[in-house]
């Protein structure tokens, strides 16, 4: 039996960081197949089969799987399901979109955002934002779980796995694709980069943040943002970083204007160093802050990216 | 055409959990409990889109403690129509899976036949994930997640989702399951002549016998922990200094 890794494809492009992490996540688990679908993702494939662990990826061309539609997808991994003890992925939008789908389909309990992997039935997740470690047995056959990425190593690359072919999409008709609405960037992803820049709403206007991501671009890094930043409009959603945004755990993490809620903590408090800048020197992001500056973010954010 | 919204009782966003000393959970007892935030932003929906005329009832369902009953009568209050509670445990500290939320769920649309459920994307107390993905695929439904607009045209709805990259698009057959994000709607606070005229409004009680439905886990805890905490760190008094600091550790 073996483990079914499904793989992060958006628009042909191999999610290889979040892929890799995960590969090292279910190491211990058996052997791993990648799922790779979507037309076009032909070089997704080629690219998975190169990455250390993986015994075989799986490539299923067929146009009704682009844009990783949820109905379509699920029946496909479903269809596969039964040579596997436990299907996996990166906790992506979209794996957290199709797997659960995928689990009650199957008739079994969704695992999500799983930190750690103690044994082939038990794992470890986060609960209440952070503030606790559950560890959970499972008593399903078959195991369906995300994976959070950011505390894993990536898997190496230097492999030849065979690819193979597989699955058609049949029509359901319950959903089409639309559009996409993504700003193209040439910083590096949220989730992967070694650095993060973030503001908050101490940023005080759409145009000002420019000053975050110049101080990011000075760095090579990427940049993040509280909710209340992307509320009020400083900031794009897909930047959010936190309980209900995206987890990050670089080496070094600048929170800007950012006061520190426990659903801000709960994304950023893994990264190896953070750098705290707020005018309040009550706020709670000092507590979780390797170095704190207090002092007006206007003053300092310009003077700390001349000087670096 | 009939929504359904799931609204689950869960410790209020600001309050920040303890684990209990002897690891067996969190404590739960004494502390303020609220309506699931994402929960709010779904009823909030159900209500505009009734008042846009595109439905004409909106059902709260909850499922957990006898005590939810206070979460539906807030949903009764912003303005749902009725309430369906159904008591699956005695003791707050019990999760109820979300597969066995989705198989009461299922067994509740399949009696009340509405052509839309409105959930949130996550419960803030399991961080799961999961139920509205998991009805949809019992019910054998299309599924719109983490939207962040939502259109209803005929027999179909056109759902911008929030994802990684930024914004999909999507379009969905009804009956659908939508799954609710931050960014849809700021949901509305209920008035006091609105909390008194909840009190009158109808709230059905059940328990998951009445659907036959099993809530026995799947996933059993064996321990729940604090998290690693961070050694404190020092306040530096100057860009300068901060500088220096981040060059010593080879961050910068
Ligand atoms: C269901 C739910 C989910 C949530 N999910 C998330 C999530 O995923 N991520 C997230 O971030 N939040 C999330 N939140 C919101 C969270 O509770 C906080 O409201 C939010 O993180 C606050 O953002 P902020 O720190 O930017 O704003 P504020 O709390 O308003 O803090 C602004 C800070 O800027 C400082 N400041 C102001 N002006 C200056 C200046 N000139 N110089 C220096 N400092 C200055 C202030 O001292 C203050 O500390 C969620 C909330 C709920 C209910
Ligand atoms: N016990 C419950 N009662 C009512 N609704 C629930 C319950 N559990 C989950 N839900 C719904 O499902 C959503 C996602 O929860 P979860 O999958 O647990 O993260 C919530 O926002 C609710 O809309």
């Amino acid at each position: 039996m073996a483990v079914l890794l499904i793989a992060d494809v958006t628009e042909g492009q191999l999610a290889t960081d979040a892929v890799a992490k995960t590969l090292s996540a279910v190491a211990s688990l058996g052997d791993v197949h990648v799922l790779v679908a979507g037309q076009g993702g032909d070089a997704a494939a080629a690219e998975a089969a190169t990455l250390t662990g993986v015994a075989k990826v799986l490539f299923a061309g067929d146009h009704g799987f682009c844009h990783t539609l949820a109905e379509p997808v699920s029946d496909l991994i479903v269809s596969l399901s039964a040579d596997y003890t436990h299907i996996v992925a990166p906790g992506t939008s979209d794996a957290k979109n199709v797997l659960p789908r995928v689990a009650a389909l199957l008739d079994v309990m969704m695992i999500s955002e799983v930190i750690g992997v103690v044994d082939a039935d038990t794992f470890e997740r986060p609960i209440y934002a952070g503030n606790a470690i559950q560890t959970v047995k499972s008593g399903d056959d078959i195991k369906v779980l995300t994976i959070r990425t950011a505390g894993f190593d990536a898997a190496g690359t230097g492999n030849t796995a065979p690819v193979e072919q597989v699955g058609t999409a049949a029509t359901t008709g319950l959903s089409d694709w639309v559009q996409d609405q993504v700003a193209a960037s040439d910083r590096p992803d949220l989730t992967s980069a070694g650095i993060v820049v973030s503001g908050g709403r101490g940023i005080g206007s759409e145009a000002d943040f420019a000053m975050i991501e110049t101080l990011a671009d000075k760095l090579g890094a990427a940049v993040g943002a509280s909710r209340a930043a992307v509320d009020s409009g400083y900031a794009p959603n897909d930047w959010q970083v936190g309980q209900t945004g995206k987890v990050v755990a670089p080496d070094l993490y600048i929170a800007v204007g950012i006061s520190g809620a426990i659903q801000h903590l709960a994304g950023m408090k893994d990264s190896k160093i953070i750098v705290a800048i707020n005018k309040d020197e009550e706020a709670p992001i000092f507590q979780v802050a390797d170095y704190g500056l207090v002092g007006d973010l206007f003053q300092i954010v310009p003077d700390l990216t001349a000087k670096l | 055409m009939k929504v359904l919204v799931p609204v689950k009782r869960v410790i209020d966003y600001n309050v920040k959990v303890r684990v209990k000393a002897d690891g067996s959970g969190v404590d739960l007892a004494n502390v303020k409990m609220s309506m699931n935030p994402f929960d709010e932003i779904a009823v909030e929906e159900a209500i505009r889109l009734r008042e846009a005329g595109k439905v004409e009832e909106v059902i709260a369902v909850s499922i957990g403690v006898k005590q939810a009953q206070e979460t539906l009568r807030t949903a009764l209050a912003m303005g749902a129509d009725r309430a369906i509670l159904v008591v699956a445990s005695d003791d707050v500290h019990t999760d109820i899976e979300p597969l066995s939320v989705a198989k009461i769920l299922k067994a509740i649309v399949d009696a009340e036949q509405p052509g839309l459920v409105i959930c949130g994307k996550q419960a803030i107390d399991n961080d799961m994930n999961a139920t509205g993905q998991m009805l949809a695929a019992l019910m054998g439904w299309s599924q719109a997640t983490f939207a962040s607009e939502v259109g209803i045209d005929g027999d179909h709805a056109t759902v911008t989702r929030e994802v990684d990259g930024g914004l999909q698009t999507i379009k969905v057959k009804l009956p659908t399951v939508v799954t609710v994000d931050l960014r849809l709607n700021e949901p509305r606070y209920a008035s006091l002549p609105n909390i008194m005229k909840a009190k009158k409004k109808p709230l059905d009680e059940k328990t998951p016998a009445d659907y036959g439905i099993d809530v026995t886990p799947r996933l059993t805890i064996l321990k729940t922990a604090e998290p690693p905490v961070r050694k404190a760190g020092i306040k530096v008094g100057s860009v300068d200094e901060l500088v220096s600091k981040l060059k010593e550790a080879g961050a910068v």
